[in-house]
């Protein structure tokens, strides 16, 4: 792993042993789905279909821009994008919230679209440009969202501000940050269960008004 | 998850090759799908990956507005041709749940999805759409968001979608391809009621691939109007939805579509209520008249009896709205 980049989260201290909590799990389910492979995969390929296949146990290749840096990976064909960026590339700005695309925690850019990582299968998004919250910043100068959100105090717990932010600067690219009302519905994919609403609203007007480019 | 094979056929014909076969499923937005197989409601064996396939074209046609299966939400609710001639789809799709599932979301996926009932998601209970032969947990249950229209003994659950409601309105035709070939259906005839196979959602067959919809010319882009009631302003399934659209000549409505979403396990077109309007001022007055036989042969079963009065003053609000009343 290169270098971390500096930490202003809470977890800070925590990294050590919770990457190699994620290790265990990694390791672990790996034996089991050895221990469990059976003979279906030879099978399958017997039943020819054409381009991309993947049997059931069989992982599949995956390329991908991360951030601007290509990946190559093997993935199981029912990993999620969001699963994918946080236990194999230990991008884990992204969060996990409900894992059913209903608070958006998950949001990522896929080809500069936002999308809930959490209901994107990874083998999905073959040869498409994603981009995280970790992909933002330019080195140590934030992005001007970024800044925004500590500036008006667009969060509490936090949890949620990774999927806001990437959200946020979408809503600003479509051309949906042109009111209150507007943002509001734009950005409704989001929940925030410390209520962080009016500051984050606040927040993106800012970034929009001021007419930065995001 | 359960863990499935993954195919990305090159063409059209290569996804109707594998298709039919038992325990294969249709992959395109996935943002049901996916969710559906998290929860274990469904465990296909193969998923169908269609995205490659070239379905994504919006353009007009001699007779109205084509539009691929693949077009995503987002896409067509953004779409200047769609805006124009079509704003009652356009309102229903933002209607819908939230930009990012928008962007992910695919109109023949919209189509496919299934009810949000409690008691289907929850694999713990029974559920005649998910388990045949269980029962049904809603109708003396928990049944605030279901049917007050067309429901059987075997299942009160609703269709859940906006863009739905609106193509049943604008009287949109479906295009499916399948081995023999071409097929097409009103969209009305796509969904059907639950009956004794609750588990079967519309009349797409096994082996059949829904290509793209169909939305005929029109006079209602003036005077059209989606209004969605919910517990939250945005990003909520409905509890009433009402797709309205009028053709209206000095004061006079000429036509009319209306259809509700939330109340039915179809989008549910108001024929009566349609022809009671034509010929007749666009006033209050028969806008309330026209909601009140819309209401014929709806039943309440507890919880959403509500709907008994939400639905018939959403009708008239929507019409109201429709017709530049408000």
């Amino acid at each position: 792993m290169e270098s971390k980049k500096t930490c202003t989260g809470p977890d800070e201290g925590l990294d050590i042993k919770d990457s190699s909590r994620r290790n265990f799990l990694k390791q672990s389910t790996l034996l089991t789905a050895i221990a469990l492979t059976p003979g279906t995969a030879i099978k399958a390929a017997a039943d020819h279909v054409d381009e991309q296949f993947a049997a059931v146990f069989e992982k599949m290749p995956l390329k991908m821009e991360v951030n601007g840096k290509q990946q190559s990976l093997s993935v199981e064909p029912r990993s999620t994008l969001l699963d994918i960026l946080r236990e194999q590339l230990d991008l884990t700005g992204t969060k996990k919230g409900c894992d059913h695309g209903q608070c958006g925690a998950c949001t990522v850019h896929v080809d500069g679209h936002r999308v809930n990582s959490c209901l994107t299968l990874g083998i999905m998004v073959n040869g498409k440009k994603i981009t995280t919250i970790e992909g933002l910043a330019k080195g140590d100068q934030l992005h001007p969202m970024q800044e925004a959100f500590i500036k008006h105090d667009g969060f509490q717990c936090g949890y949620c501000t990774p999927g806001q932010i990437m959200s946020a600067v979408a809503c600003i690219r479509e051309g949906h940050a042109n009111s209150e009302h507007e943002i509001r519905e734009y950005m409704s994919g989001n929940i925030c269960r410390c209520g962080a609403y009016p500051n984050i609203v606040n927040a993106i007007q800012e970034v929009k008004d001021g007419g930065m480019k995001v | 998850m359960k863990q499935f094979q993954y195919v990305r056929p090159a063409t059209q014909q290569g996804v109707l090759d594998v298709i039919n076969k038992p325990g294969t499923k249709i992959i395109a937005g996935g943002t049901n799908l996916v969710d559906l197989m998290k929860r274990g409601v469904t465990a296909p064996d193969k998923l169908v990956d269609i995205n490659q396939l070239p379905l994504k074209t919006i353009a007009a046609t001699k007779t109205g507005l084509h539009i691929g299966a693949l077009a995503l939400n987002s896409v067509v609710s953004e779409n200047a041709v769609v805006a124009d001639k079509h704003p009652l789809l356009a309102m229903a799709l933002k209607a819908g749940a939230s930009p990012q599932l928008r962007n992910m979301a695919t109109v023949g996926g919209n189509m496919m999805q299934r009810t949000r009932c409690g008691y289907f998601y929850d694999v713990t209970m029974p559920c005649n759409k998910r388990a045949p032969g269980t029962g049904c947990g809603a109708i003396e249950g928990i049944n605030r968001m279901h049917a007050i229209f067309g429901a059987s003994p075997q299942c009160i659950a609703v269709h859940p979608s906006d863009m739905c409601v609106a193509l049943a309105a604008l009287d949109a035709t479906v295009i499916v391809a399948g081995k023999k070939g071409e097929r097409r259906l009103p969209f009305t005839e796509f969904h059907r009621l639950p009956g004794d196979h609750p588990e079967l959602d519309n009349h797409l067959a096994k082996d059949e691939l829904i290509t793209g919809v169909e939305i005929p010319d029109n006079n209602f882009a003036k005077n059209s109007y989606y209004l969605k009631i919910r517990d939250r302003q945005s990003y909520a399934f409905a509890l009433v939805s009402v797709a309205a659209a009028l053709d209206i000549e000095n004061g006079t409505i000429k036509d009319a579509r209306l259809a509700m979403g939330g109340v039915a396990h179809k989008p549910w077109r108001l024929f009566d209520a349609e022809k009671s309007l034509i010929g007749k001022k666009a006033t209050e007055e028969n806008f309330e008249h026209a909601a009140q036989l819309a209401m014929r042969g709806a039943k309440g079963y507890g919880n959403n009896s509500f709907k008994l009065k939400l639905a018939p003053a959403t009708i008239a609000e929507a019409l109201k709205h429709a017709a530049g009343l408000v």
